[in-house]
């Protein structure tokens, strides 16, 4: 199946949940998708018979205005790729969890939580994963101040130019 | 008599046991010796190169690239070029192509070297790793002549490659190959994998099925264990792999079902041989003279997008998603790697199981840890 058939088949199947569809580069397809259809999307992508998309990859982003969380999804049988991608507005960054689809998302939505704070709604387990628990803030967020102290160690580094 | 008190232990596992590939920590559940559930506790070597790459300029992030997975350190140097290069529109030159390939798969040779002896060692046995070691110290001396480096390569470059093939390195390599392909893996599964003490803490432990790899995302040799035939450099080729001959070993159940320890641990072997192929056809095919690297200009900025390209690591997949604003340094570089979700299936894997089998499941999926965490 060629990449715009695949397109094709992706808008009729999921209609009004996409707002937009365009190629990418390195033979992917990008659907961008509201977020509220999120679990929508996934399941028919994941279960329909024509699509049997696995997943592969999940990131969030910071744009400075909005968020966004994006997932790569991978076809075994048929060799498609898809990017999955879904817009949060900046104040209260929140999503479904696709846990419930994909059980392997578990571990990549709880990164997404520690260093972006991108809330998973209906995640089974949602705590920090890398950082420790008594972290304050989230290091990929573009507006992030490194602090100068954590647990008394300074953090701070000499200027050396002085 | 009083009667006897049973109740569940909560153990640590770790951050320092010699048996978790550096520093990791499971918290371990047990009734007795049966284990309830392993709950892994990552985050001890995360050291934010995610981070690091918003803050440097493209070509100044590849030294970063070697520290994902130190133990094949050219795999990630060659995953973050790609991804750079098809973002810009970037040619790499016919040789430097060459000689990533051959670069890549000696660290793949390398790499799986310490995988089966690692996994030995936490066993208790001691002297393959030895053997599988002596091996590996070849390949830091291959590299070393290619790049002057033995364990964090920065050899590939936004274009092509740092250095050309130095005056004996063919030689040396094709005899490394002969070795390792006529008298080492047959004397190490003489040795090793066909010891019945080995078979036996393999076999049928920790079997994961073919649907279960693909629903929590295992990748590489891990997938290839539950019988799932797929290899980036066959089903997704980059770079130059479509070139050359060569199987994709999977898990047939060799000694007890599809998907248990010992299918990992044998797909790893076989892929030494299938590498050795690759690297001979790469260096017959190799042109003796040509450039070696693309010039790209000293501030480098690739233009606006985002792509997500993914290489066949000895870890499985490595996935960089690149988001550029057209500025000199990358907007967001998400890195996905194989140990990640390998780690992510421990606490389902681990119930239910023996103590003593943690150590041998753990090994077989052999995992890096720098690379868990990035």
């Amino acid at each position: 199946m060629e990449k715009h058939e695949l397109m094709e088949k992706v808008k009729v199947k999921c209609q009004d949940s996409i707002v937009r569809v365009e190629e990418m580069p390195n033979d992917d397809v990008l659907i961008e998708i509201r977020k509220e259809e999120i679990l929508f999307v996934m399941d028919i992508l994941k279960n329909d018979p024509e699509l049997k998309f696995s997943i592969s990859n999940h990131l969030g982003v910071d744009n400075e205005d909005n968020y966004a969380v994006i997932y790569n999804l991978y076809s075994y049988p048929f060799k498609h790729k898809i990017t999955v991608k879904a817009c949060l507005d900046h104040e209260h960054p929140e999503i479904d969890s696709v846990e419930s689809i994909f059980k392997g998302m578990n571990w990549f939505e709880r990164e997404t939580y520690d260093l972006l704070g991108i809330t998973f709604i209906g995640h089974s387990n949602l705590k920090r994963l890398l950082l420790p628990p008594d972290w304050e803030g989230h290091p990929l967020r573009k507006d992030y101040i490194h602090p100068d102290f954590y647990d008394q160690i300074d953090n701070r580094r000499p200027d050396l130019c002085d | 008599m009083a009667e006897l008190v049973s109740q569940e232990m909560f153990l640590n596992m770790g951050p320092h046991h010699p048996s978790t590939h550096g520093v990791l920590r499971l918290i371990v559940q047990t009734d007795g010796e049966i284990m309830r559930r392993a709950i892994p506790d990552i985050g001890y070597l995360h050291r934010g190169i995610e981070k690091i790459a918003e803050r440097v300029p493209y070509q100044g992030f590849m030294p970063y690239t070697d520290r994902i997975d130190y133990v094949s350190a050219f795999s990630g140097n060659l995953g973050y070029a790609l991804t750079v290069e098809r973002l810009a529109g970037i040619e790499v030159p016919e040789k430097a192509e060459y000689l990533r390939v051959i670069a890549a798969e000696l660290a793949r040779l390398g790499s799986h070297f310490i995988g089966v002896g690692a996994v030995l060692l936490d066993l208790g046995a001691v002297t393959p790793f030895v053997h599988a070691l002596r091996e590996r110290e070849t390949y830091n001396d291959l590299m070393e002549m290619l790049c002057g480096a033995r364990l964090t390569h920065n050899y590939a470059r936004i274009g092509g490659v740092s250095h050309d093939v130095p005056e004996g390195f063919k030689e040396k390599t094709l005899r490394f190959i002969d070795h390792l392909e006529h008298e080492f893996i047959d004397e190490f599964n003489n040795l090793i994998s066909f010891n019945s003490i080995l078979v036996k803490r393999f076999a049928n432990v920790g079997v994961v099925s073919a649907e279960m790899a693909i629903e929590y995302t295992l990748v590489g040799p891990n997938l290839r264990g539950s019988g799932v035939p797929f290899d980036l450099r066959r089903d997704d080729p980059y770079s130059i792999y479509d070139r050359f001959d060569f199987e994709i070993p999977v898990g047939k159940g060799k000694f007890g079902t599809v998907g248990d320890c010992y299918d990992r641990y044998w797909v790893r072997i076989q892929e030494i041989r299938e590498s050795c192929r690759i690297i001979r056809q790469a260096l017959q095919q190799m042109p003796e003279k040509g450039a070696i690297r693309t010039k790209i200009p000293k501030v480098f900025k690739p233009p606006k997008g985002e792509m997500y390209v993914r290489t066949e690591c000895p870890r499985g997949e490595m996935g960089f998603y690149l988001i550029s604003d057209g500025g000199k340094n990358p907007y967001r570089l998400k890195i996905r790697t194989g140990s990640f979700s390998a780690m992510s299936i421990l606490e389902e894997l681990s119930q239910g199981v023996m103590v003593a089998d943690l150590v041998a499941i753990i090994g077989s999926f052999d995992i890096v840890a720098p690379e868990i965490d990035r």
